[in-house]
C-alpha cells in the first residue's frame, strides 16, 4: 500500500466541489429482477470516484443509466446542477459523458483517426469529412496521451490496450467532462496498467470526472479519490477514499466480514484419474504429459497465449491433436468430439462464458440440462420434471441467485451465469472438470464461494484442472502446477519450489541463475 | 411477478415466473389464432361460397403441401440455417418421377422415387453446408438454380404425363367425406414435427444451436450432425409435397412450384420461427398455415387476380412482423 500513500499527494480532493453529474434515488426493474433500488452516484471534477460493488450489484446497470443506454423507472439525473433526462445514448454523449467499457466498443475495419472521431467528425464547408483536419486532430491527440500510434492505422490490427488508448482519445475528442472506465485494467499488462495510470492523472488534472470501475482493491486505493459501494442494486455508502481501508470496503461491499484466505484442504489425493503422453498439435502445443489424481487440484499457470486452454480445449475434443495419448483410468481413450469427452467424464468450463459456456436465449433449466438430457429423458424424449429436479438441485447447490428456472440467462449478472454454466457441467458426474479463468472478472465474494467450492468438489474425489493467471488463486488451491510457456511445459512445481517467483521465473523463461 | 426474486434469504428457487396459461395469454400463437379466426368470419361474411364443407375442403389444398415443407423449414430456421431451394426440389423430384412413370414403374417405386430424390437434394445443401461450413443462404441459392435448372434440361417445353390411374391418390383422394388424404398428412406431419421440436432431445438441441453454436457444441451437441439431419428432413419433406403436387396436378412441367420457397419461408416466419434462428414453434406455423390458406381462399373466391393476392400475403407478413415492434416503441 505504499503506491497509495504516494498518489494521495497530487490527487487530493478539493472538498466543497459541486459533482459535475449527480444522480439521485435512481430506480431500475427489470422482469422479475430489481437492478437498482434507489440508488445515488455523485462524480466531481478533477476526481477519481472508485465504483465497487460483487457482480450483480447493480454498477453495469447504473453505468448504462448515466451513459443514456437505460431509462430509470424513478430518480433524478442532474448535470452541473440541472436536471437532465437522456433519452438515448447521444443525449449523454452531447452531455459530455462518455464510457469506456470492459469490451471497447470500437470498429475493427475503421481507421485509428475514425474510430476516435465517428459520430462528431469535423466537417468541411459542404458538410463534407474534413479528412485532413480529422487526422492533425487525431495525430494531437494521440500525441497528448503519448500514444504512439498512427491516424490511419486500421484499429483491427492494434492489441487491447492500443485499443483503450483510441477509446481514451475517443473520450478527449468529444470533450468529455465524465469519462466512466469500466474495469480499464482487466486485460492489460503490468506496463500499459501505468501507462493507464498516468492517463488518469491527466484527465483528472484537466477536470475531468472519472467513474472507475474495478475489482482489483490495489488500484483503488493508488488511483481513487472518493468511492461508493453498491450492493445488490442497493446504495451501501459513499466518501472519501482517504478515510476508509480494503476491510471496511470488502465489509460493504459483502454486508459480512470475508475470509480472504483460501479454503484449507487435505491433500491426500488418490489414484491416477488422468493420463496425458506426448500430446501435441500442429501450431499450438507440442509434446505435453501430465498425470491428474482422484481428489486432486492441479494448476496450469502461464502467461497469456502461453497455449494453457489450447491444451485443455483439445484435450475434451474441440479441436484434434496431431499425436499424443490420453489414457482415463489406465484405459486408452479417443476424445473426438466434446461429446465423447463427456460420456468419458471429462468436462471444461470455458473462459468465455458468453460465447462459449451459457446459451443466452434459452432459460436456466436448458442450459443446465443440455449435456445430461440423456439423463432427463426416456428414450430421446423429454421429461420437464425431471429436467427441473436436475437443474434445481445443482443450481441450490452453487446457491444461484435467480428469479426462476425458465428464466433467460441473458437475464442474471455475470457471476450467476458462471454458476449455471458450472452446474451444467457437475450434473453430468464428471470424473475430471476443467475450468478455465473461474473466477476472472468476478467479484471477491463470488471468487472466495468459487474457491471453496472447488476445494469442496476435490474433497468428494472430483479431480479439478485449473487454469488461471492469477498467482495467489494457483497459489492458494493447487495441490500441483504446471506452468507453461509458448506451447511446452515449462515447469512442474510442487510443496517448496512452488514459490510466486519460480511461477513468474518459469512462466517468462527468465532463466534460474537470475534473481 | 413473484416476490422471490428480490428476497435473498428464499433460496428454493421456482420452476416458472409465469405459469403456462399467463405465458399463453402473451403468446404470438395466440394473437395469430385470433387473426385466423378473425379471417375466417371477414370470409364468410365476403362470399356467400365460403361456408361450405366442399369449398372449405378445396380451400386446404393451398397450403397443405407448402404447409409438410414449412416444418421441416421452420427446424432448419430455428437451428439457424435456412434452404431456399425447396421448390427445386419439388421440381427435380417430380421429374425423376415423371422419367420412372414414363419408363413404366408403378406407384410405390415412383413414391419412392420421389422420396429419394428429395433425401439425396437434402444431403447435397447439408453436406456443402456442414462438411464445408458454407453459408446455407448461398449454398441452397445455388443449388435452387442446379436442381430447377436440371428439370428444364430434362423436359425442356415438355411435360410428363403418363402417370398411373391409382398414382392421383396422394393428391386427388379422401379419407372420409370431405377430409383429403392430404390434409391427413398435413395433420400428421404437425404433429410428429411438434413432438420432435418441443418433446425430444433433438429439438432442444436445435434451439440450442440456434441460440448459441459454439456453446452448443462445447455441451458436446454434434452440431453438424444435427444440421444436416434437418437439411435431410428439408429435402425429404420437399419430396412428399413433390409426390402429392405431382398426384395432384397429374403432370411435371419444370416450372411446377415455381416461387414457393418464399411461401414457406414466409409461412414460417408468420409462425413464429425468428429467422435469425433459436425461437418458435410448430403450433406458430400450423396456424400461419391456415392463416395463409385462409386469405388466399376467401381472396380467390371475391375473384382478386394472383398478383393481388401475393401484394396482400406480403404486406400480412411485414404488417405482422413490424405491429410487435411498433407496439413496444408507441409504449416507451
Amino acid at each position: 500500500m505504499q503506491m497509495s500513500v504516494e498518489s494521495r499527494q497530487f490527487g487530493a480532493p478539493a472538498a466543497g466541489d459541486e459533482p459535475i453529474l449527480a444522480l439521485s434515488g435512481i430506480t431500475k426493474t427489470f422482469p422479475g429482477v430489481k437492478a437498482l433500488s434507489d440508488v445515488s452516484l455523485d462524480l466531481y471534477p478533477g476526481q477519481v470516484t472508485a465504483l465497487i460493488g460483487e457482480n450483480g450489484a447493480g454498477k453495469s446497470t447504473i453505468v448504462k443509466t448515466l451513459t443514456g443506454i437505460y431509462q430509470p423507472d424513478a430518480g433524478e439525473i442532474r448535470v452541473s446542477g440541472e436536471p437532465v433526462h437522456f433519452a438515448t445514448a447521444q443525449d449523454a454523449a452531447a452531455a459530455g459523458i462518455t464510457a469506456i467499457h470492459q469490451e471497447t466498443v470500437l470498429f475493427d475495419e475503421l481507421t485509428v483517426a475514425e474510430n476516435i472521431f465517428i459520430g462528431h467528425a469535423p466537417r468541411s464547408r459542404f458538410g463534407l469529412i474534413d479528412w485532413a483536419r480529422m487526422r492533425q486532430q487525431a495525430r494531437d491527440i494521440l500525441t497528448r496521451i503519448d500514444a504512439d500510434l498512427e491516424p490511419d492505422m486500421l484499429l483491427r490490427d492494434l492489441g487491447i490496450a492500443s485499443k483503450h488508448l483510441v477509446a481514451i482519445a475517443r473520450a478527449l475528442s468529444a470533450e468529455a467532462r465524465v469519462v466512466v472506465m469500466d474495469e480499464p485494467t482487466a486485460a492489460l499488462s503490468h506496463k500499459e496498467i501505468e501507462e493507464l495510470y498516468d492517463l488518469v492523472e491527466r484527465l483528472k488534472s484537466e477536470g475531468r470526472a472519472i467513474l472507475f470501475i474495478s475489482h482489483k482493491f490495489d488500484e483503488i486505493f493508488r488511483i481513487a479519490d472518493r468511492y461508493t459501494v453498491f450492493r445488490d442494486g442497493t446504495h451501501v455508502g459513499s466518501g472519501l477514499m482517504s478515510e476508509v481501508n480494503e476491510a471496511d470496503l470488502v465489509r460493504m461491499m459483502v454486508g459480512r466480514d470475508v475470509d480472504q484466505i483460501f479454503p484449507q484442504r487435505q491433500k491426500s489425493p488418490g489414484d491416477e484419474v488422468l493420463q496425458v503422453v506426448g500430446y501435441s498439435h500442429p501450431t499450438e502445443f507440442a509434446d505435453i504429459g501430465f498425470t491428474l489424481r482422484r481428489g486432486e487440484i492441479l494448476g496450469f499457470y502461464g502467461l497469456v497465449g502461453a497455449g494453457r486452454s489450447e491444451v485443455m480445449q483439445s484435450l475434451v475434443g474441440i479441436t484434434r491433436p496431431s499425436k499424443g495419448v490420453v489414457k482415463i483410468d489406465g484405459t486408452i481413450k479417443v476424445i473426438r468430439s466434446p461429446a465423447d469427452a463427456v460420456s468419458n467424464g471429462i468436462v471444461y468450463v470455458p473462459e468465455d462464458r458468453g460465447k462459449q459456456g451459457a446459451v443466452i436465449g434459452l432459460p436456466i433449466y436448458q442450459n443446465v440440462t443440455l449435456p445430461s438430457l440423456s439423463q432427463t429423458s426416456r428414450n430421446g424424449f423429454l421429461r420437464l420434471a425431471e429436467e427441473f429436479d436436475l437443474a434445481r438441485h445443482y443450481t441450490q447447490r452453487l446457491d444461484l441467485r435467480a428469479a426462476a428456472l425458465d428464466q433467460d440467462v441473458g437475464n442474471l449478472s455475470g457471476g450467476n451465469q458462471q454458476k449455471v454454466v458450472i452446474a451444467k457441467w457437475l450434473a453430468t458426474k464428471p470424473k475430471v472438470i476443467i475450468l478455465d479463468e473461474p473466477t476472472k472478472g468476478i467479484d471477491i465474494g463470488s471468487k472466495a464461494a468459487v474457491h471453496a467450492f472447488m476445494a469442496e468438489l476435490a474433497a468428494e474425489g472430483l479431480s479439478v484442472i485449473m487454469v488461471s493467471s492469477e498467482i495467489p488463486e494457483i497459489m492458494g488451491m493447487s495441490d500441483r502446477v504446471i506452468v507453461m510457456r509458448e506451447g511446452l511445459i515449462a515447469a512442474e512445481l510442487e510443496g517448496d519450489a512452488l514459490t510466486p517467483e519460480t511461477l513468474v521465473r518459469h512462466a517468462a523463461g527468465i532463466g534460474e541463475k537470475q534473481p | 411477478m413473484s416476490d422471490l426474486s428480490t428476497d435473498p434469504s428464499v433460496r428454493q428457487i421456482p420452476d416458472r415466473l409465469q405459469s403456462r396459461s399467463a405465458r399463453l395469454l402473451q403468446s404470438w400463437e395466440l394473437l395469430l389464432l385470433i387473426v385466423a379466426i378473425a379471417i375466417f368470419i371477414a370470409n364468410s361474411f365476403a362470399s356467400p361460397y365460403f361456408l361450405n364443407a366442399w369449398n372449405l375442403s378445396d380451400a386446404t389444398f393451398n397450403f397443405t403441401e407448402k404447409a409438410m415443407i414449412a416444418f421441416a423449414m421452420a427446424l432448419l430456421i430455428v437451428s439457424g440455417e435456412i434452404d431456399l431451394s425447396v421448390a427445386s426440389i419439388i421440381a427435380l423430384a417430380s421429374t425423376a418421377m415423371g422419367a420412372a412413370a414414363t419408363a413404366g414403374f408403378g406407384t410405390p417405386a415412383l413414391v419412392l422415387v420421389g422420396l429419394v430424390t428429395g433425401l439425396l437434394c437434402g444431403a447435397f445443401n447439408g453436406t456443402l453446408v456442414t462438411r464445408l461450413g458454407l453459408p446455407s443462404i448461398v449454398v441452397t441459392i445455388g443449388t435452387m438454380s442446379l436442381f430447377r435448372g436440371i428439370s428444364y434440361i430434362v423436359l425442356g417445353d415438355g411435360a410428363y404425363r403418363s402417370y398411373p390411374a391409382d398414382f392421383t391418390y396422394f393428391g386427388q383422394g379422401y379419407v372420409f367425406w370431405v377430409i383429403s388424404f392430404e390434409f391427413v398428412l398435413f395433420v400428421l406431419f404437425a404433429l410428429v414435427y411438434y413432438v420432435l421440436l418441443h418433446r425430444t432431445n433433438f429439438g432442444r438441441a436445435i434451439f440450442a444451436i440456434g441460440n448459441n453454436p459454439t456453446a452448443a457444441q462445447f455441451s458436446g451437441i454434434r452440431v453438424g450432425r444435427v444440421k444436416f439431419t434437418l437439411f435431410l428432413l428439408t429435402g425429404l419433406m420437399s419430396g412428399v409435397a413433390a409426390i402429392c403436387l405431382t398426384s395432384r396436378l397429374g403432370s411435371t412441367r419444370p416450372s411446377i412450384g415455381f416461387g414457393w420457397e418464399l411461401e414457406v419461408v414466409t409461412m414460417v416466419v408468420l409462425g413464429g420461427i425468428s429467422i435469425l434462428g433459436g425461437s418458435g414453434s410448430i403450433p406458430g406455423v400450423v396456424i400461419a398455415a391456415f392463416v395463409m390458406g385462409l386469405v388466399t381462399f376467401g381472396l380467390g373466391l371475391l375473384n382478386v387476380p394472383g398478383i393481388v393476392m401475393s401484394i396482400f400475403i406480403g404486406c400480412m407478413l411485414i404488417g405482422v412482423i413490424a405491429l410487435p415492434r411498433l407496439w413496444k416503441m408507441w409504449r416507451s
